[in-house]
């Protein structure tokens, strides 16, 4: 099974590559578009981007692995981060994660058992002035309390 | 006394604010990039910036006129402005206003930035989290190049100008500067040594200017009201600190955010004027200035400038939470002003933990390039959790300040400074809490960061 880009990312990569200098300056944004569309960075994928960049597969590899946005291994449907950060952490960012915690019976970083929802932490995510707060998916949700935790978790279960 | 401004952020209440029809309708938006490209010289621009004394809002302060002056036309090369928005340092929280309120000051800031430093591409660096801030910025641009104001020929002008925002994928290290221009390339956002600095050789190996967000977001207001007007709406104007700014002020207050003031409130205000006050009405433990790698202070700190030539001198004997906040004033007082967003730690907070809480950041958060940043900041976690955990001995205590000490000054980047220097400031500030949990009087499970 080999992977390529849908239609409409190839669109995106052609105008991508308009520009940078080189196509190495591709390599990011592209496995970003290949993890919206595959959900994690497989080795076909890591293959992929090497050939379509020109670029090594090592040096690949060694993108994907330096950033932590890049799912090396299949996750949930939705992911959620809760910041424990010190700003957010003053708030009740402890209390926040160990209610989510408990209301989806996993750790930070463990994902529910029916593939639903991975949790996980995340460092300082620019929004320590409506703390506490966690992104899910792209939103962000700040000014958290548990009931509004329990509002989000329960709608993300239904979609 | 504090002087509230609303050049960034009139547009930030207004509904659709972010869109280009209130943009210039409200602000006079792109007037001042009309000008710039049809009337003056990229001489006059910079010359313009050096006198708006814009000190860099990214946090080291350094002044962007200067800065732009330090770009010399390459006989092959091009240049690029490549824009700072990677937002990560711990406690601030002021760039992804701009970017969501008032993209197009951004846009706008890149027109003439790119114009005074000869160059012809922008790329705004954007942490990958903040999708609002992508959506909004690149909204912008295709509202400015419908208008005209981006492409081929900008408001007319032979000058072609694009700006395209760029990702990373979550690493903090990616907001120091030249990690970020790797990460641009498509690499591993591991910091380069220095020099080369990025105005000589920077993105793609060309000559490159850095910003900050807000520092370019700001360039547009600084010109219109001309350079030194502007600067001196500061209350630091003589000391080189001109303008507004953006501070924010987050922790253990009641109305916690974000606001634009002339340069120079002082802590106190902030807290007070601005966060209206402490939860609880407690007393304040100790503040972080501006983002978690600049030390903390405590409200009993007093400044010791007898000397009268000190610019510090003025404040000689106050507390330092009543020294106007600047860069200088900040470098003064032991430790920097950062990046202008305030954390309070009330009384009551253990700071023991909340150095903790820091130190995993950083243990998390370096490239691993350096052998005393990558172990150093590992052992200073480590070594905290100990202590909380009444594992350690006084030994391991004083150790920790060697641990710290030997990261300082032997690093590619100031992310090792970023780490060192806060934890020496909780070890010597703190002491005796430090102390506390070694002896066994004080447990980690009586500990708490949200005594209110
Ligand atoms: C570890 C580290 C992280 C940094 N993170 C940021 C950041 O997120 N945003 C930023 O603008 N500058 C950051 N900086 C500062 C940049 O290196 C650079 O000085 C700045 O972007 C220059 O812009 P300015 O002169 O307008 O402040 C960081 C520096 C270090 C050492
Ligand atoms: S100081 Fe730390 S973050 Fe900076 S280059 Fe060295 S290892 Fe990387
Ligand atoms: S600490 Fe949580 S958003 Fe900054």
């Amino acid at each position: 099974m080999s992977f390529a880009l849908s239609a409409d990312h190839e669109q995106k990569l052609t105008d991508l590559l308009t520009r940078y200098p080189s196509k190495m300056a591709a390599c990011i944004p592209l496995l970003h578009l290949c993890q919206q569309q595959h959900g994690w960075i497989s080795h076909e994928i890591i293959d992929y981007v090497a050939k379509r960049l020109e670029v090594g597969v090592a040096h690949v590899q060694g993108v994907v692995t330096f950033y932590t946005l890049f799912n090396q291994k299949p996750v949930g449907k939705h992911q959620v981060w809760v910041c424990r950060t010190l700003p957010c952490a003053l708030r009740g960012a402890g209390s926040i994660l160990h209610h989510c915690e408990k209301k989806l019976g996993i750790h930070a970083g463990q994902t529910t058992s029916d593939g639903a929802i991975t949790l996980r932490t995340a460092e300082c995510l620019a929004s320590c002035g409506t703390a506490p707060m966690m992104q899910v998916d792209k939103d962000y949700h700040e000014n958290l309390t548990p009931e509004k935790v329990d509002t989000i978790l329960d709608k993300l279960r239904k979609v | 006394m504090i002087k509230r401004t609303d050049y960034l952020t009139k547009v930030y209440g207004i509904p659709n604010g972010h869109t280009i029809d209130v943009y210039e309708r409200e602000v006079k938006g792109y007037q001042m990039a009309r000008k710039v490209l049809t009337s003056m010289t990229k001489e006059q621009v910079i010359d313009e910036a050096k006198k708006a004394n814009i000190r860099g809002r990214g946090g080291a302060g350094f002044p962007m006129g200067v800065k732009w002056s330090f770009m010399r036309p390459h006989p092959t090369k091009p240049a690029y402005l490549a824009i700072n928005a990677d937002e990560g340092e711990p406690g601030t929280h002021k760039d992804r206003t701009v970017m969501e309120l008032n993209p197009h000051s951004v846009i706008e800031g890149c027109i003439i930035g790119c114009f005074g430093i000869g160059a012809h591409i922008a790329y705004i660096y954007v942490r990958d989290e903040l999708h609002l801030s992508k959506a909004r910025l690149e909204g912008a641009i295709v509202e400015a190049k419908k208008k005209g104001y981006l492409g081929k020929a900008p408001f007319g002008k032979d000058y072609s100008i694009e700006v395209y925002v760029h990702t990373g994928a979550g690493a903090y290290i990616c907001g120091e500067e030249t990690a970020m221009l790797n990460s641009l390339e498509g690499k591993r956002g591991e910091p380069r040594l220095k020099p080369p600095f990025p105005a000589q050789s920077g993105a793609f190996g060309c000559p490159t200017t850095v910003n900050n967000l807000e520092t370019i977001a700001i360039v547009p207001t600084a010109l219109a009201l001309g350079g030194e007007e502007f600067s001196k709406l500061s209350a630091l104007h003589t000391i080189n600190d001109g303008g507004v700014r953006l501070y924010g002020i987050n922790g253990h207050v009641n109305k916690p955010g974000i606001v634009e003031l002339a340069c120079g409130p002082t802590i106190n205000e902030l807290i007070h004027e601005i966060g209206g006050g402490v939860l609880g009405g407690k007393n304040v433990l100790c503040v972080i200035p501006g983002g978690s790698s600049t030390p903390i202070l405590t409200p009993d700190e007093l400044v010791h400038a007898p000397d009268e030539k000190n610019p510090l001198h003025p404040w000689d004997g106050k507390s330092v939470f009543d020294v106007p906040l600047g860069v200088d004033t900040m470098r003064g007082v032991g430790t920097m002003l950062g990046t202008c967003c305030v954390t309070v730690l009330a009384e009551g907070t253990c700071p023991v933990l909340a150095m903790q809480n820091l130190m995993q950041f950083y243990r998390h958060e370096s490239c691993g390039q350096c052998t005393p940043c990558r172990e150093g900041g590992a052992w200073l976690d480590h070594t905290v959790d100990k202590i909380l955990d009444n594992k350690a001995t006084m030994q391991d205590l004083n150790q920790l300040h060697d641990i710290a000490n030997n990261i300082m000054g032997n690093t590619i980047c100031a992310f090792g400074e970023g780490t060192a220097m806060p934890a020496l400031g909780f070890l010597k500030k703190f002491r005796p809490d430090f102390e506390a949990y070694v002896r066994g009087e004080r447990k980690r499970k009586d500990a708490t960061l949200t005594p209110v």
